[in-house]
């Protein structure tokens, strides 16, 4: 292929990731309008353009602005950190499943959260340290038991898998020692939803965020190189173990933050950028497309599992999100037969 | 001459080793039934054991506490983790996956998924009650997940199969958890059943289920061969002379029948299957027939000292065998995974 050919390539698929963020943001855009007019008490468009821009009358702005846009806000928040981290650990691991959900870095945080609630009696911010606390101890646990002169994605998932059953008897053990009231709230928390949004949280998870998400843009051009391979990137001036390393910090803290605020979403981190690599139709990092898609997830999610379930049944958006993902997961099983580099 | 001689000598060794193994094992499994029938928040002496089996008296409450509540659960102990460990030898055999196990592979979602619907559905909320749904939950859902496992060209890898367990026992998990958050009686029946115990089991479901566990364990014993032909490979055990699919239908039934037993007399445990062929090869070498044996003995030992050692920590309060199992099986399988080389994986 000459120069120019190379040339137009790119230039073809820069503008379709272009077209298809722009696509994202409309769906985004589309699905936090619905979820802030939609409920027991349904705005007109107008009415809600009219309370977004600070026009409204006393009842719609609470129930807008006090009521729906944090769990928006939220929504959008923690389904672009989900989804990022996502992106990083399977880049970084070499392998699709290599998800903080799968891995049971999710699993961590809500064995410590159900043991803030149930046993020490705690609520609120205090569950949050709490998961979060759990989420970074599990991700250190699997680090260094899965290092064997290098980190492998297999061994990775596999070692996460083993500590995601331990941490699933540990919830047993609260889970039976527990009132059963408490335990059906501990429940709760650790299938995660957006229920519990308010406006303080949200301005520690915008933060927080974005420290971490200014950190991996400066990486990702690091991150690009070790996609290449582990000796090309090192031929290349880059040192792959510690990049690697801070990269895996970065995203475990992304999906501890989210995790930390409104529980495990179940399957957000792992499916959102597949899909966003499918719609770009191109291999690279699709970073942002990735966070666009998992808040999209989020969002969807959580409006169909306040509105759309049969009977006026209520749920956390997890529910939703893990009966979703799961069928996801088994058909990528099903079908992928490439045993070698992409996993699986 | 020589040679021919001491590859004879190696394999006499071989074989006493694995006969005096044997009759270990066995001696151990009557210690750990002993200890299982002994300890406890009550403490009773072996002599007073002894008698409550062999001379019971009416009216003692030492012979009343072995006879109605120590002598059940062991016979569950033994019975539920002989079945779990033969289940996860074939589960290894037939898949050549050295990770293979019936709770990594949703086994226990499924027996769970029909628990919870019979509590909430059918208000059913004893432990004997609960035998047929959990069973075949528990069949529904090796099928399924071994079936999704399998597909794709290489076949049931380590990795797939940990994986399609892990999804289905995600996605039955957010159906439970649907239920449970909104029904707290199913809550409360459910939540203790899930944790996986010997304890308050009634010996009527070990009668029940007789002619399966029979059937497994026979399938087990006369798949020995089978399953040392096809750790030749696929090839290999054709041009021998087996019959793959045969040897496959015959696997799967007796893990459906001897996992679905387990799960409905004890209730969801995870890594007996896992870890005992593992503990149990370096003694018996590769021959199946003889990791088959050894399972079948190794198994009820690890769940009785489960059982026992949960009873011994918490004192006079107890911590349920499924917990004490997962507890010390995943810090096995994770040894395990840093050993396998990657090519395995």
């Amino acid at each position: 292929m000459t120069f120019t050919g190379v040339h137009s390539v790119r230039q073809a698929a820069r503008r379709r990731q272009g077209i298809i963020t722009l696509f994202l943001l409309v769906v985004v855009a589309a699905l936090a309008g619905a979820a802030l007019a939609v409920g027991d008490y349904t705005l007109s468009l107008p009415d809600l353009a009219a309370t977004l821009v600070g026009h409204g009358e006393g009842s719609d702005n609470f129930i807008v602005l006090r009521l729906r846009l944090p769990r928006v806000v939220m929504g959008i928040l923690v389904g672009a950190a989900f989804a990022v981290s996502g992106a990083l650990f399977q880049t970084l691991l070499r392998n699709p499943l290599a998800s903080p959900d799968i891995i049971g870095i999710s699993g961590g945080a809500s064995v410590a959260a159900a043991f803030s609630i149930l046993i020490l009696g705690l609520g609120g911010a205090a569950v949050t340290g709490f998961a979060f606390s759990g989420a970074l101890v599990i991700a250190v646990v699997i680090y260094v038991l899965a290092w064997r002169g290098g980190v492998n994605g297999y061994r990775f998932v596999l070692v996460g898998v083993g500590l995601a059953f331990m941490v699933q008897a540990m919830l047993g053990y609260l889970m039976t020692r527990g009132d059963v009231r408490e335990v059906q709230q501990a429940l709760v928390w650790i299938v995660g939803g957006l229920g519990g949004s308010n406006w303080s949280s949200i301005a520690t998870v915008a933060i927080t965020l974005a420290v971490l998400l200014v950190m991996v843009t400066i990486l990702s051009a690091r991150l690009r190189v070790l996609q290449l391979g582990d000796e090309v990137a090192a031929g290349l001036g880059v040192s792959v173990e510690a990049t690697r390393l801070t990269l895996l910090v970065l995203a475990v803290g992304l999906v501890a933050v989210g995790t930390a605020f409104v529980g495990p979403l179940a399957f957000v981190a792992f499916v959102s950028a597949p899909i966003a690599r499918r719609l770009n139709a191109a291999g690279g990092l699709a970073l942002v497309s990735s966070a666009l898609v998992g808040a999209a997830l989020v969002l969807a999610a959580d409006f169909a599992a306040q509105h759309l379930l049969p009977g006026e049944l209520q749920v956390p958006a997890g529910i939703l999100t893990g009966i979703v993902g799961a069928p996801y997961l088994l058909w990528l099983l099903a079908t992928t037969t490439n045993g070698g580099g992409r996993g699986a | 001459m020589p040679a021919v001689l001491a590859e004879k000598s190696q394999r006499t060794v071989l074989r006493q080793r694995r006969l005096w193994g044997l009759v270990a094992a066995s001696v151990l499994l009557g210690v750990a039934i002993l200890l299982s029938l002994a300890l406890g928040a009550r403490h009773i002496a072996l002599a007073e054991v002894w008698a409550a089996l062999f001379s019971p008296i009416d009216g003692n409450n030492d012979h009343l506490v072995v006879r109605e509540l120590r002598m059940p659960r062991t016979i569950v102990g033994v019975v539920a983790g002989a079945a779990l460990a033969l289940a996860g030898t074939i589960m290894q055999g037939i898949t050549r996956n050295p990770l293979a196990d019936p709770g990594l592979l949703g086994v226990n979602a499924g027996a769970s998924l029909f628990v919870v619907l019979a509590i909430s559905l059918l208000g059913i909320t004893s432990p004997s009650g609960y035998i047929w749904f959990a069973f075949v939950g528990a069949a529904a859902a090796t099928c399924l997940v071994y079936g999704i496992g399998a597909a794709g060209r290489e076949g049931a890898t380590p990795l797939k199969l940990a994986l399609a367990g892990t999804a289905i026992t995600a996605a039955i998990t957010s159906i439970i958890t649907v239920i449970l958050i909104t029904d707290t009686d199913t809550l409360g029946a459910y939540r203790f059943w899930s944790v996986g115990s010997l304890a308050s089991r009634d010996l009527g479901t070990v009668t029940t289920l007789l002619p399966f566990l029979a059937m497994g364990v026979l399938l087990a014993a006369a798949g020995g061969r089978m399953l040392n032909l096809l750790s030749l490979g696929d090839d290999v055990a054709q041009g021998l002379g087996q019959n793959l699919s045969v040897a496959r239908i015959v696997a799967g039934v007796a893990v459906v029948v001897l996992c679905g037993s387990a799960t409905a007399l004890a209730g969801p445990l995870v890594f007996v299957g896992l870890v005992v062929p593992h503990i149990v090869r370096p003694l018996t070498g590769p021959d199946y027939r003889w990791i088959l044996a050894f399972s079948a003995i190794a198994g009820p030992i690890l769940l009785l000292a489960a059982d026992v050692v949960g009873r011994m920590v918490v004192r006079p309060a107890e911590l349920e065998a499924g917990l004490v199992v997962a507890l010390v099986g995943a810090p096995i399988m994770i040894a395990l995974v840093r050993r396998v080389k990657r090519a395995d994986l």
